[in-house]
């Protein structure tokens, strides 16, 4: 059912041709570590794409690198045509078209939930209270965590923080939302209700970059699977080419050793 | 009653509560200046700004190895005497004084009020301020709605010590001629013979002002922890 509506948001993507993220010749080094090795990646408008990958294989640092909250020693990452700026005002500006999501919530501590969906809107978008309130609240609705909204991020269970964070960052209409293992750390009971968020997400047409090692939602969700290894874009292909047929052996032996229990 | 009155008899003719009350408008001026000035300091040594990370680094290394007695003896010989700065306080020397002691309290403590927030921001975890500036928020935006806040409530105690060491710092003003608690004790022995009982007098008096104090802000830091 999600897969027909998915494949048509694929085809519009294809066929507009408008490219929203594009990375090209993308190097980053963590001292001797080369990170990231020639990376080019270009995302459209209304795609989503699923970056898979062994430990340690870059994937984390390519989506943080896309909002740059990882600097790139070379090549060049434009968002909707603007290149990425200096630290800044500027940045500070781009950033808040990049919605994103982490591994470990980061729901600001001292807020309650409804304050974190509200903050980005007060603040950077300038909107006023009650209109950032009523955002924030319908959000939260859509997420399922309405009834939480006056309560402390503490008092929620991962899975809650997690969806509350998805709405905190939708609260600045993004343009591309990046999540970044966003279900690495919730118990596993708890991972089927963000899936099932990030599902709606893009069935909707937001244009997503989903790092994740749930194999389950790169199948039902992506457009395309990105998969890396040491640094390296190894394959890109359709979610269904991907796991049916991987054309890389790396590919191939990452996929039979998750797939084959 | 007739016990009580001899004993104590001594204290006629002194503004022990004015004196008392010179230190605790000493205390609060100064904890405000601290405050603002240690803060901006702390958002100095954490910011992005390379000369305003030395500068900050620089401060606070040298103001907190310099005897306080030092500083406010500067206050009135450098600042006042030589330079002329009053501080607006006209030619009232009492009030100069007073300003003086305010100042160079300040500026003191501050460095004191710096270490210990900064310690408070290495508390929030980077994730924290990560999140904040993914929103689109500038460093100052970051630093002031997530970062501080969140690094105030870790800080309670500490600061609480920092105050209650300014408070008794606050005696040092008495060398350049600020008639707070410790000017007085001075006076009170040189004319006096109760020696004893004047240190406890005082001592007690200090005891009024910052042990409530203590127990008051130990309360709020369990009041305003930020729970994770």
């Amino acid at each position: 059912m999600s897969g027909v509506s998915v494949t048509k948001a694929a085809q519009d993507a294809a066929t507009t041709g408008d490219d929203l993220v594009v990375l090209s010749d993308v190097n980053k080094h963590f001292g001797a570590l080369h990170v990231l090795q020639d990376i080019d990646l270009t995302i459209a408008r209304g795609e989503v794409v699923v970056v898979i990958g062994p430990s340690g294989s870059g994937k984390s640092t390519l989506c943080r690198t896309i909002n740059r909250l990882e600097t790139i020693d070379s090549g060049a990452i434009t968002i909707d045509g603007k290149p990425l700026p200096q630290e800044g005002k500027e940045l500070a500006r781009l950033r808040a078209d990049v919605g994103m999501v982490f591994q470990s919530f980061n729901l600001f501590a001292h807020k309650t939930v409804l304050e974190n969906v509200m903050l980005g809107q007060l603040k950077v978008r300038k909107a006023d209270k009650a209109a950032a309130e009523e955002k924030a609240r319908s959000l939260l609705d859509r997420v399922g965590v309405a009834t939480q909204a006056d309560k402390y991020p503490s008092q929620l269970s991962g899975g809650q923080q997690q969806r509350v964070a998805i709405a905190r960052a939708l609260a600045m209409d993004p343009k591309v939302m990046l999540f970044d293992e966003p279900t690495s750390a919730l118990d596993p009971e708890m991972i089927n209700e963000v899936l099932e968020v990030m599902q709606q997400l893009a069935r909707d047409g937001m244009t997503m970059v989903v790092v994740t090692h749930e194999m389950g939602f790169a199948r039902s969700a992506a457009n395309r699977v990105v998969f890396m290894a040491d640094g390296k874009i190894v394959e890109e292909a359709t979610p269904d080419q991907f796991f049916s047929n991987p054309r890389s052996d790396r590919a191939k032996d990452f996929l039979s050793k998750i797939l084959h229990h | 009653m007739e016990a009580r009155e001899i004993v104590f008899d001594f204290l006629e003719g002194y503004d022990l509560l004015g004196a008392f009350w010179v230190t605790v408008k000493l205390t609060v001026y100064s904890a405000l200046g601290s405050l603002i000035w240690g803060t901006l300091l702390a958002g100095m040594r954490v910011g992005p700004v390379p000369l305003m990370r030395g500068f900050g680094t620089a401060y606070v290394n040298i103001v907190r190895n310099i005897p306080l007695t030092v500083i406010i003896v500067f206050a009135s010989l450098g600042l006042f005497q030589t330079l002329q700065v009053t501080l607006g306080g006209g030619d009232d020397f009492e009030v100069i004084n007073f300003r003086l002691a305010v100042l160079a309290l300040s500026l003191y403590t501050a460095a004191f009020v710096c270490e210990a927030l900064r310690s408070g921001i290495n508390t929030v975890p980077t994730g924290q301020a990560e999140a904040a500036r993914a929103l689109g928020l500038s460093f100052t935006q970051v630093l002031r709605l997530i970062i501080l806040p969140q690094a105030f409530r870790s800080v309670v105690n500490p600061l609480a010590n920092v105050l209650i060491a300014l408070t008794k710092n606050t005696t040092v003003a008495a060398a350049i001629g600020v008639v707070e608690a410790a000017y007085l004790m001075k006076d009170m022995i040189e004319a006096e013979a109760q020696l004893i009982l004047i240190s406890a007098i005082f001592a007690f008096g200090f005891i009024c002002l910052t042990l409530p104090t203590g127990l008051l802000l130990g309360w709020v830091s369990k009041k305003v922890a930020v729970k994770r």
